[in-house]
């Protein structure tokens, strides 16, 4: 604990605690209001996001590497999720030319 | 361990023979690798707790058990994917790649020992999944159904990493047992950050099993996914699923087991009410079965939420008894929905006049499901009901009996159409390989009521 940097320890942990909850509850939020699919893909990227930050912070506030690969492997597994996901509302889009997920609707109960 | 590098590269390999002409090939190419997989699996067996990867997964008896069951599931529903061969789907290749790949996850899932190692399985195997979900591209209900699993997932994930952040917030580590043996300590400072992260672990691994009250997504994705596939993610990734999930309450958190007991005991009523009560108001037999795959996490999670020396075998038979009869259900379906072009009740009437097999299969299979003595259902239940009972929690075995009697009703709805009702289209053509495969899964089911010993107490 001692080797924490200068420059990160000028801002509390509390903070970065508060901020990455704020972002993650701001994309829970996107992806139950959205309904255009492009948005609320991108609200779920915003709580990866927000994982990703937090994770940095309590490696950097730990001097541990491992909360930083951890954030590599998020990373690469959101870039993944990102291109089949964007493949699936372009295939959507070609049979129904819109991206409303109101409009998906011949499953139900 | 072995089994999962030799997935990988089979998958690969598998690609490459995609680019001949003819896809004959494909189908016994995969069954002799799954046969490989299958065989080179066992060599970890009573070899003790084995880790790789810097301490990342570990093999032992629990994780080869399960993989055992993955991949055999797998060898099982393939025969029933003859339609895609016969039908020179340019895309069979990838298929079924993406399931050898996602098989990588599933294994990955049950042998984690690092929180890493658990996310990565979720995702290798998810991510497969929704490419498989929406592989009619042109079928609006694929697409709607891949969607939904999409972006549904991808929320259960963000939640879970959340709650992964949160507890390597607390404890400082990744590694399992380290965040057991912290979790243990009660550190007072630390708790609640410890117990919003276990719930955050708890809502998306609940997610990812399909368990009420996060159970919206799977009704919907199982009826969309072309039934081949849905048999596979009812099976393969619901074992994984709850492999993981009883690795994660017993292996991980332990210590904090006052807290998430009470919620996990109300996850598991709820998923049983909302699983079974659901099935029995569908018309169509697919989303019937998408509910009893509900109602099964159910009586799985009841296992999961009595721990003691039995339970865990008692999953290992569950789950081998659950996947044995739903893909027997699901092959049915497919063979039955092929040619008959519907997927409700109706399209099984009068096939015990014209295909006695089909509905003999299928019998057996209900029975299973609906766990009537003779059938690996009606153990597999007994020895979960067992487990509960030596953990005290008789009132939760009462409200599951309740539960499976209302199932008799929707399981036994498509047997009356079968040898009840007048036929109405004819005779179903079915391949050799698929009807053997049928023998095979009934000879099974009724092999595990009659001598369960042979499959019990194996962990």
């Amino acid at each position: 604990m001692n080797e924490i940097p200068e420059v990160i320890r000028t801002i509390p942990l509390n903070y970065y605690l508060f901020l990455s909850t704020a972002l993650f509850v701001i994309g829970v939020t996107g992806v139950l209001l959205r309904r255009n699919a492009i948005i609320i893909f991108m609200c779920i990227e915003l709580m990866l996001n927000a994982v990703n930050l937090l994770l940095a912070a309590f490696a950097s506030y730990r001097s541990d590497p491992n909360g930083q690969v951890f954030v590599f492997f998020i990373m690469a597994v959101a870039a993944a999720e990102v291109c089949v996901g964007l493949a699936i509302i372009v295939m959507i889009y070609r049979n129904l030319q819109s991206t409303d997920v109101h409009l998906l609707n011949k499953l139900k109960w | 361990m072995t089994s999962i590098i030799l997935l990988s590269v089979f998958g690969i390999i598998n690609l490459f023979l995609g680019f001949l002409k003819s896809n004959r090939i494909l189908m016994p190419a995969v069954v002799v690798f799954l046969a490989i997989v299958f065989g080179v699996n066992f060599i970890d067996w009573n070899q003790g707790p084995q880790t790789h990867f810097n301490n990342m997964l570990v093999i032992d008896n629990f994780s080869v058990a399960f993989a055992a069951v993955m991949v055999l599931s797998m060898l099982l529903i393939l025969p029933f994917s003859r339609s895609y061969v016969t039908d020179e789907n340019p895309h069979l290749a990838e298929f079924y790649s993406l399931l050898l790949f996602s098989l990588v996850g599933a294994i990955m899932m049950v042998s984690y020992e690092n929180m890493l190692m658990l996310f990565l399985g979720i995702e290798i195997l998810s991510i497969a999944m929704y490419v498989l979900a929406g592989s009619h591209k042109k079928q609006l209900r694929s697409n709607e159904a891949a969607l939904k699993y999409l972006l549904m997932g991808s929320f259960a994930t963000g939640i879970l990493l959340f709650g992964i952040a949160l507890i390597y917030g607390a404890s400082g580590t990744f590694n399992i047992s380290d965040i057991a043996s912290f979790s243990s300590t009660q550190p007072a400072g630390l708790l609640p950050m410890m117990e919003v992260g276990v719930l955050m672990i708890l809502i998306g691994v609940c997610f990812k099993i399909g368990a009420a009250p996060f159970h919206f997504w799977t009704p919907d994705v199982y009826e969309g996914t072309p039934t081949i596939f849905t048999a596979y993610m009812s099976t393969v990734v619901k074992t994984a699923g709850i492999a993981a999930f009883y690795k994660l309450v017993w292996s991980v958190f332990p210590g904090l087991n006052e807290f998430w007991y009470p919620t996990l005991v109300a996850i598991t009523v709820l998923t049983l009410v909302i699983g079974n009560v659901g099935a029995a108001v569908q018309n169509s037999f697919k989303r019937m079965l998408a509910y009893s795959s509900i109602a099964h996490a159910g009586y799985l999670l009841i296992a999961l939420t009595s721990f003691n020396d039995r339970s865990e075998n008692a999953i290992l038979f569950y789950a081998l008894a659950y996947t044995v009869a739903t893909v027997a259900a699901f092959g049915v379906l497919k063979l039955v929905s092929d040619q008959r072009g519907e997927e409700g009740y109706e399209a099984f009437n009068g096939l015990g006049k014209t295909n006695p097999l089909l509905a003999f299969s299928m019998t057996v299979a209900m029975c299973s499901l609906a766990s009537i003595p003779l059938t690996g259902g009606f153990f597999a239940k007994f020895f979960i009901f067992g487990a509960a009972i030596d953990a005290g929690a008789v009132w939760l075995v009462v409200v599951a009996i309740l539960m499976s009697a209302v199932s008799i009703y929707y399981y036994f709805r498509v047997v009356i159409a079968m040898y009840m009702r007048d036929a109405e289209g004819e005779r179903i053509a079915v391949d050799p390989f698929a009807a053997f495969m049928l023998i095979v899964l009934s000879i099974f089911t009724i092999l595990m009521g009659v001598a369960p010993g042979l499959f019990n107490n194996l962990l």
